[in-house]
């Protein structure tokens, strides 16, 4: 055995261990920004799980009397979130049902017109909105909807703000989706005589609808959790509401109505559970229709 | 290098529309922009023989594929073309017509294998009646699937996957399916641009043959770089050259005793 390869033999041990040193140090890494996740939902669950009874779901909020009598003799507080859940599932629904249909025209237009003026300058927009704080929405909602349509604090408002906040991830999704699809299928389409506006309904979408779908599930999860925006629009209510332009509950809102009421305190933990885990739910389900779903071409 | 004008003075065939009997299609001295003043094909003319194989050749770039979309308005896929002269289908110019129906007419293949990917190998087939909203009858439609298939030689292979996914096929068997989706329209002419240059010796044998026996119930035009596959399959075929249409006559003729000294460099493999 000559020199030269015992050098290398012995560099290229060295080699290895770094290698190994290294990925070991990047899987540490990467556990370590999983941690606070999996203490937020071990704190939440310890400190929450108590409070989870068939009432939890059913049951409007406790008033702070109620609480305090039970809080007292150490008893569960009675009542749930059920307003917060009816609230949460109107607004956010309604917001959809806006931002849905308006984000994907918006994001298939970018995708069709990819280099026009006209749409560099949507893309601009959106962009912007991408950035503007919530609480900035909050008052949009106010001025557009709250002050001039319902004539008072509103779940249509909220939904409105809402509805802008989730718009800019689906408009960019469905973009980045549909240009994704080889133009070559446009070109099938359009050679078998099927007018435009078809080959973009019945061939484009459909084909991009894994990715598009992801983006509103994100999006939709975005603005579930959101506090600060329904602060000034949709303000809060003790009892289940079902009329859009009365005010609404929504599960964060009660969240922050609980942190200011020292007898109900120990509603939070149970609610912020609750919220979370629908949360990571939709962003589980976004990633496992991305997968399922996704087209192959 | 003046090569341009050296040959101009060579060149036979300037109108050869009256050289093919019975052409269901007449290119009538068809010049296609992309835009601005250049163009990408010049004073084309030709007649297109009906139950003919013919194919178009030429060196990249030379203008192959905007001929071909030419004749059924793809070209106007992109925003500023323009063109001047005319393609008439029948008595029809096909620039007054409907590029709907147009298309409806005449077929399209293209050079990668393009199956609608959420489709399965069925509603492929019968894509062109589903995404115009044409309702058929069940039996109707299997009937068309099925002599569709069959035409392409694919019934055989897909006969029990055929609610499958049409992009889980093989480059060549999907290749096959667009086919048997242009045909299931039953156009009077299918234009293929280069449908073979993605595929296998086998698979592009398999076409090729395909082509050959179609040919009795439609009229094919083909691009292709392959001069070899040209003078196999093909009745009739063109040599394109910058654009212009240098020569046009019967395939064994072209390639036995070329008429323009361009055609004659390309054939012989001078460039290309
Ligand atoms: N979309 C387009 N916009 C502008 N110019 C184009 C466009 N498509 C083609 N051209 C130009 O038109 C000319 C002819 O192109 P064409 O695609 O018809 O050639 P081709 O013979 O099919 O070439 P190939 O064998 O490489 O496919 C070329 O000079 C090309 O640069
Ligand atoms: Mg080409």
């Amino acid at each position: 055995m000559n020199i030269s390869t015992e050098i290398s033999d012995r560099k290229m041990k060295q080699r290895l261990l770094k290698d190994k040193i290294f990925t070991n140090v990047m899987i540490f890494l990467a556990f370590l920004s999983g941690v606070p996740l999996f203490l937020i939902l071990y704190q939440l669950a310890i400190k929450g799980y108590r409070q989870l009874n068939i009432g939890f779901f059913f049951e409007e909020a406790p008033d702070t009397m109620e609480a305090m009598v039970a809080v007292a003799n150490n008893e569960i507080i009675p009542g749930g979130i059920a307003n917060g859940i009816v609230g949460t599932l109107i607004i956010v629904g309604l917001a959809s049902l806006i931002a849905i249909p308006l984000g994907i025209i918006c994001g298939t237009y970018l995708a069709e017109n990819a280099g026009g003026k006209f749409a560099g300058l949507v893309r601009f927009i959106v962009d912007m909105l991408q950035g503007v704080p919530s609480i900035v929405l909050g008052v949009i909602g106010y001025i557009w909807i709250v002050k001039p349509v319902t004539n008072g604090f509103s779940a249509l408002a909220g939904s409105v703000a809402l509805s802008i906040m989730m718009l800019p991830s689906i408009v960019r999704s469905t973009e980045e989706t549909l240009k994704m699809i080889p133009g070559t299928l446009k070109e099938a389409a359009l050679s078998l005589g099927v007018p435009y506006h078809k080959v973009i309904l019945k061939v484009i979408l459909p084909t991009g609808i894994s990715g598009i779908l992801t983006g509103v599930i994100l999006g939709i999860s975005r603005i579930a959790g959101e506090t600060a925006p329904l602060m000034l629009t949709a303000l809060g209510s003790t009892v289940v509401n079902t009329n859009i332009t009365e005010p609404s509950s929504a599960v964060p809102l009660l969240v922050w109505e609980f942190y200011n009421d020292p007898n109900l305190v120990n509603m939070i933990w149970s609610a912020s559970l609750f919220l979370l885990l629908l949360i990571l739910g939709l962003n589980l389900s976004a990633k496992a229709i991305a997968k399922k779903w996704k087209v192959q071409y | 290098m003046p090569t341009e004008q050296k040959y101009k003075e060579n060149v036979v065939i300037k109108n050869p529309i009256e050289n093919i009997e019975s052409p269901v299609l007449k290119i009538d001295d068809l010049s296609v922009s992309y835009g601005g003043d250049k163009y990408a094909i010049q004073n084309v003319s030709a007649g297109i023989a009906k139950n003919k194989i013919t194919a178009i050749m030429g060196p990249s770039g030379c203008g192959k594929s905007t001929l071909l979309r030419a004749i059924n308005r793809m070209h106007e896929l992109y925003p500023n073309t323009h063109n001047k002269g005319g393609v008439y289908l029948g008595n029809e110019n096909i620039y007054e017509l409907n590029p709907i129906q147009l298309r409806r007419k005449i077929g399209m293949v293209f050079q990668r294998p393009n199956p609608f990917p959420t489709m399965s190998i069925y509603d492929n087939v019968i894509a062109g009646f589903n995404l115009n909203g044409i309702r058929l009858k069940r039996s109707e439609k299997d009937e068309i699937v099925e002599k569709s298939l069959r035409e392409v030689a694919l019934w055989d292979e897909v006969k029990d996957a055929l609610h499958n996914r049409g992009t889980f096929l093989s480059g060549g068997q999907q290749q096959r399916l667009c086919i048997a989706r242009a045909l299931a329209y039953t156009p009077d002419i299918i234009l293929l641009d280069e449908p073979t240059s993605a595929l296998d010796p086998i698979a592009t044998s398999k076409i090729e043959d395909l082509l050959v026996k179609l040919k009795k119930d439609f009229t094919i035009v083909l691009v292709t770089h392959n001069m070899s596959q040209a003078a196999r399959i093909s009745d009739y075929s063109m040599f394109m050259y910058l654009g212009e249409l240098v020569e046009y006559g019967k395939t064994k003729q072209m390639f036995t005793t070329p008429k323009d000294k361009r055609t004659e460099e390309y054939l012989t493999g001078k460039f290309g």
